[in-house]
Order: structure tokens, then C-alpha cells, then sequence
């Protein structure tokens, strides 16, 4: 068994929720944890569990106490733990990366200037920092389908405002302190607009209503203002799909 | 069978127990936020407990039923009133069409919930039919109510008790019977209440004076307050040194506590994770109790263990299967 095991923590989220911790960091290799463990958590289906959300660096799960006690849920995480090294063979394969289009600057990401303004360089600068690599989506959360991402440079890190806008609009992506994303669905928030996606990450009425995975990489990609027209218009119709690489 | 909305009240929306299964996504669970009230109306009129109903908050609507309905009505009390006549609570009600249920001035509690026997006939998104407000998703077009909006409800076979209480009804417009559910988690006239917690586990990471102060003090709940958490004014809560918090799940109850230092008990709207510290955790059992505090009321947080809490939640249900068992039977019309 991997040394790490030995650090796992259970820790308690009222009388319903425990929550499994992997570490304290956020790091690719602590999400890979958390990661395969939801997934074995959740295709246990132990009778009792309402749910599993994996984050960052740990996996809550929310289950029904005259169900499952505590301590028999904590007795099969136990017993969980020790097969997580055992990958099945999904999981070797590269992982996918989904190619996200944005048209940056002018109306569609007012920020952009302050942005290069504040980091000492040009828009374009910034544009190549944005779109220079594949960003790993270690959870999703706040609104449906709000990817958190990982590894952007850290040379376009920009303190978030102090006072949440109101109105973001949905497809808007931003920058807050070191993090980048955008918001699927119009949303108040504290981050920078630099840029707008035509694309949606979360389609209630399609047969997969969110774009990504945990696990999946997102590459951002500059479009012009026609093509983000042109794109969106697809989208709308509903023939546009998502352009898909693997790592 | 609908129900027609001549004004929509202040916050008036479809929910259920909640939206689980999804919340890996970043789509939040929503549902009723008393949900003892949510599943007691719905056990009175024989749906199942998880079945959706209106939750009302602090001023209510004015519906026209457009059917003969059996309904109920728990929680707060709003004073409902039928064609200008007052109608009781915690029971079933059957109703003539043509009819206008109106709710007028907060007598107790903060929100009331309408449960129709069949219930509202409206499509489960991901599985569930309740409200969520910020996505649009989901209860009555995504939204809470407006005036004209017809809410269609499920036919479903009479009860028997629904027969009964028609062959006594007469040129009535309602009729009820005379048993009714007493129990609910809604104070008469308090402006202070106590609600059990359990310290989270980075309790300790707390100042010894913020530890003691949460215990020793009432917190009031402010005006920003809504489905989402209850912002509370009090003691300034600190942490013993600045800590970088990662993001991570958030649970119902979790009293989290942002820089400003006054503490957030998130509730039925709360998003699926949280950056901030977290102080303590609202007992299950509890919950309902913070549902109905209105802004301006005081908060006593009491510790408790974490058997405590369990054995209270586990007492709640006992009651919850006792009451079920024994409405189950009246609506059957068997009487022991």
C-alpha cells in the first residue's frame, strides 16, 4: 500500500457528511487521488450514500446516518483506499483535452487592458500566456459546470477586485488571483474579464448537459469576433461540437 | 387541475427535497428550506413526503384554485385565509374550485409551505423539481412565481378521508377535519432561539476569545439573508493566524466565516464549495428551526457532540415515521 494512505483524513461535516482528505495542497498528483477515489466511491454504490463530491485535495460524501453509520462508511473507505492504486484501464489513457475558443478584449473582455496593465505587458502578451498551454480542470463547483483550473502562468496573476460584479455574463472567462476560468451561466463574481467563449459548458437540454470532467484538460484558443459569431450561431442551432484532443 | 396566481407574493417558488447526484457538477442542491414542514404537507394530503410544494417566504401569494383540491398547508404562519375566511394549518383541507387562497400578515415563523394532493404537475430537471433561482433551472420555468402563471396539478385517486369531509361540506367552500399534526419547528413569538452545533474540525484554528465568543453570545440574523446562507452580526470571528484555505465542499448548516468575521450558516441555496474557514456545523435536526428565523431575530449556538446530533436526527425521523403512520391511517379513514 502507498505511503500516502497512512496520511488519509477523515474528517466530519455535520452528521451526514464525511469528509475523506488526501492532503492539503493543491497539486495534480493529490487530485489524481481524489479523483479515483470518488470514482471507486461512487461505483461501490454503498446503500446509505446520497453523494460524492471530489474537490481539490479531498472527497465529501453525504450519506444517510440510519442508513450507513459512520463507522461502517469509514470501514469501507478504509478498505477503498487499498484499491486505488489499482487503475482501470480508462485511466492510462491520455486524458482528453477540450479546446475552448475565445474572442479577447474589446466588449467581450472589458479587463483585458487593466489586465496587461497590471502585469506589465501587452494584450497580446497576455492573449499568448492565456492560450500557451492545457490547463488540468481539478474540480467543478460554484455555478453548473465552473471549471477550476490549474497551472496558469503565474506571470498573468492578478489580485481579485474587492467588490463582486454584479452581472457576469455567461461565457465570460476571467482571471482571479492565480486561477482562470470562465462562467457557464451569467453569475455575480470577483474576477477580470478578459475574454468571451462562445461555447457552453453546461446545456441542460442536451443528453450531456456539462462539457467537462474532472480530470480533463481545457485549452483556451483566440478566435475573432466573426468566428466567435460564427460559433455561436452553431451553437445555438445546436450543431457546433466541441473540438476534443488528447494530451 | 391548476392553481392560478393572482399576485405571487415575495418569494414564492416550486421545491422539493433537492437536487442530489449533481453537485460534483457545481449544480447546487436547492429544495425546501424547512423541509419537516415540506414533507409534513405532503404527508397530510397522501403525496409522498418528497413530492414538490410552494414555499412562501414572509409575505405570501394570493392563489385562485381553479379545481376542487385537497391541500395543506405547514410552517410559518401567514395567515391563509379562503374567500376571506381563516383556514387552519398542519391538516388537510378540501377545497371548491373557484375559491381564492390568500395569504396576508406573518404571525410566526418566515416561510409556509403548500402542498396539493397529487402535486404540481411540473417536469423533475436532473431528477428534481425544485427552484434553482441563480441557473433558471428547474420548478416553474426557472423562477419564482409571477402573477398569472398557472400551476397545473397532478390528478390522483380521492382519499378517502377527501370523501368523507365532501358528503359534510355542504355549500361550504373548505372543509377539514378536526385532527391535526401540532409538531413543527416554528417558534410563536420568540426573537431569540437556540440552535445546537457541532464545532467543524477547524474549529481549533480559531482564536480561544472567537471560540468562546460563538458560545457566549447571540449572533443576530441580518437583513442579507436568503435562501443561499444567513449572515449574522455579532462577535467578530478570527482566526489565531491568516490561513490559505483550498476550496472544498460546503455542506447544509456549515457556519463558515469570511475576513469581515461574521459568520454565514449556509442553508437549502448554498453553493457546492466554499473557500472560507469553517466554525461549526448546524446540527440535522436544527436546520428546520433556522429555516423559520426571520432577519432581526437572535441565534444561541449550543455545542453539542456529534452522537448528540446523530441521536437527535435519528429521534426527528422516529417522529417523522410515527406521524406519517398515523396521518397515513385518518386519510385511509380508518380511526382507531
Amino acid at each position: 500500500m502507498a505511503e500516502y494512505i497512512n496520511s488519509v483524513r477523515m474528517l466530519v461535516a455535520g452528521e451526514h457528511g464525511l469528509v475523506i482528505e488526501f492532503g492539503n495542497q493543491i497539486s495534480p498528483e493529490i487530485n489524481e487521488r481524489v479523483q479515483r477515489f470518488a470514482k471507486l466511491l461512487h461505483l461501490e454504490q454503498i446503500p446509505g450514500i446520497i453523494e460524492v463530491i471530489p474537490t481539490y485535495r479531498s472527497v465529501t460524501t453525504y450519506f444517510d446516518p440510519l442508513v450507513i453509520t459512520r463507522q461502517e462508511l469509514a470501514k469501507s473507505v478504509i478498505q477503498l483506499l487499498g484499491r486505488i492504486e489499482n487503475k482501470c484501464i480508462e485511466e492510462l489513457l491520455p486524458p482528453r483535452v477540450v479546446h475552448v475558443p475565445v474572442c479577447y478584449g474589446g466588449v467581450l473582455g472589458p479587463d483585458l487592458e487593466f489586465v496587461a496593465r497590471y502585469t506589465g505587458m501587452s494584450p497580446q502578451e497576455v492573449i499568448s500566456l492565456h492560450t500557451s498551454k492545457p490547463f488540468l480542470i481539478y474540480m467543478l463547483g460554484f455555478i453548473p459546470g465552473f471549471p477550476y483550473l490549474g497551472g496558469m502562468p503565474s506571470e498573468i496573476a492578478v489580485p481579485r477586485q474587492e467588490r463582486p460584479r454584479e452581472r457576469i455574463p455567461g461565457g465570460s472567462v476571467a482571471i482571479g488571483g492565480n486561477q482562470t476560468g470562465f462562467y457557464p451561466i451569467e453569475s455575480a463574481g470577483e474576477w477580470w474579464l478578459i475574454g468571451r467563449t462562445p461555447i457552453k459548458a453546461f446545456h441542460l437540454t442536451s443528453d450531456k448537459p456539462f462539457l467537462f470532467s474532472v480530470g480533463d484538460y481545457l485549452h483556451f484558443r483566440e478566435i475573432s469576433i466573426e468566428r466567435y459569431f460564427a460559433v455561436r450561431r452553431s451553437v445555438e442551432e445546436g450543431t457546433y461540437v466541441p473540438e476534443i484532443s488528447y494530451l | 387541475m391548476s392553481i392560478k396566481v393572482l399576485s405571487p407574493g415575495l418569494l414564492t417558488s416550486i421545491q422539493d427535497l433537492g437536487r442530489y447526484g449533481y453537485q460534483k457538477y457545481g449544480v447546487i442542491v436547492s429544495g425546501g428550506m424547512d423541509t419537516y414542514a415540506l414533507r409534513l404537507a405532503n404527508l397530510l394530503v397522501g403525496n409522498k413526503e418528497g413530492e414538490a410544494t410552494l414555499e412562501m417566504t414572509l409575505m405570501g401569494p394570493s392563489l385562485l384554485l381553479e379545481a376542487d383540491l385537497l391541500l395543506a398547508i405547514t410552517g410559518g404562519d401567514l395567515s391563509p385565509t379562503i374567500n376571506g375566511e381563516s383556514v387552519p394549518q398542519g391538516r388537510p383541507v378540501l377545497v371548491r374550485k373557484g375559491s381564492v387562497l390568500k395569504f396576508g400578515a406573518l404571525k410566526s415563523g418566515c416561510r409556509s409551505y403548500l402542498a396539493v394532493r397529487g402535486g404540481y404537475d411540473i417536469p423533475e430537471v436532473m431528477g428534481s423539481k425544485s427552484t434553482y433561482l441563480r441557473a433558471k433551472i428547474g420548478g416553474y420555468q426557472g423562477r419564482a412565481l409571477l402573477q398569472g402563471d398557472i400551476l397545473p396539478v397532478r390528478c390522483s385517486s380521492p382519499l378517502s378521508l377527501a370523501e368523507s369531509l365532501e358528503k359534510t361540506m355542504g355549500s361550504r367552500s373548505f372543509a377539514f377535519p378536526s385532527w391535526y399534526v401540532g409538531k413543527s419547528y416554528v417558534s410563536e413569538t420568540s426573537q431569540e432561539y437556540k440552535v445546537r452545533v457541532i464545532p467543524n474540525s477547524q474549529f481549533p484554528l480559531f482564536s480561544p476569545d472567537s471560540r468562546k465568543q460563538l458560545f457566549q453570545q447571540p449572533f443576530q440574523v441580518t437583513t442579507q439573508s436568503d435562501r443561499m446562507g444567513y449572515r449574522l452580526s455579532g462577535a467578530s470571528l478570527q482566526l489565531t493566524e491568516p490561513l490559505e484555505m483550498v476550496s472544498e465542499a460546503v455542506a447544509l448548516g456549515t457556519i463558515q466565516v469570511p475576513p469581515d468575521g461574521n459568520p454565514i450558516i449556509l442553508l437549502a441555496d448554498r453553493q457546492t464549495v466554499g473557500g472560507y474557514p469553517k466554525i461549526a456545523q448546524v446540527a440535522g435536526a436544527d436546520i428546520s428551526t433556522v429555516a423559520q428565523i426571520k432577519p432581526g431575530s437572535r441565534i444561541w449556538f449550543v455545542e453539542i457532540s456529534l452522537a448528540e446530533a446523530e441521536r437527535l436526527y435519528a429521534a426527528r425521523e422516529a417522529d417523522i415515521q410515527r406521524i406519517t403512520i398515523t396521518v397515513q391511517s385518518q386519510l385511509a379513514g380508518i380511526t382507531t
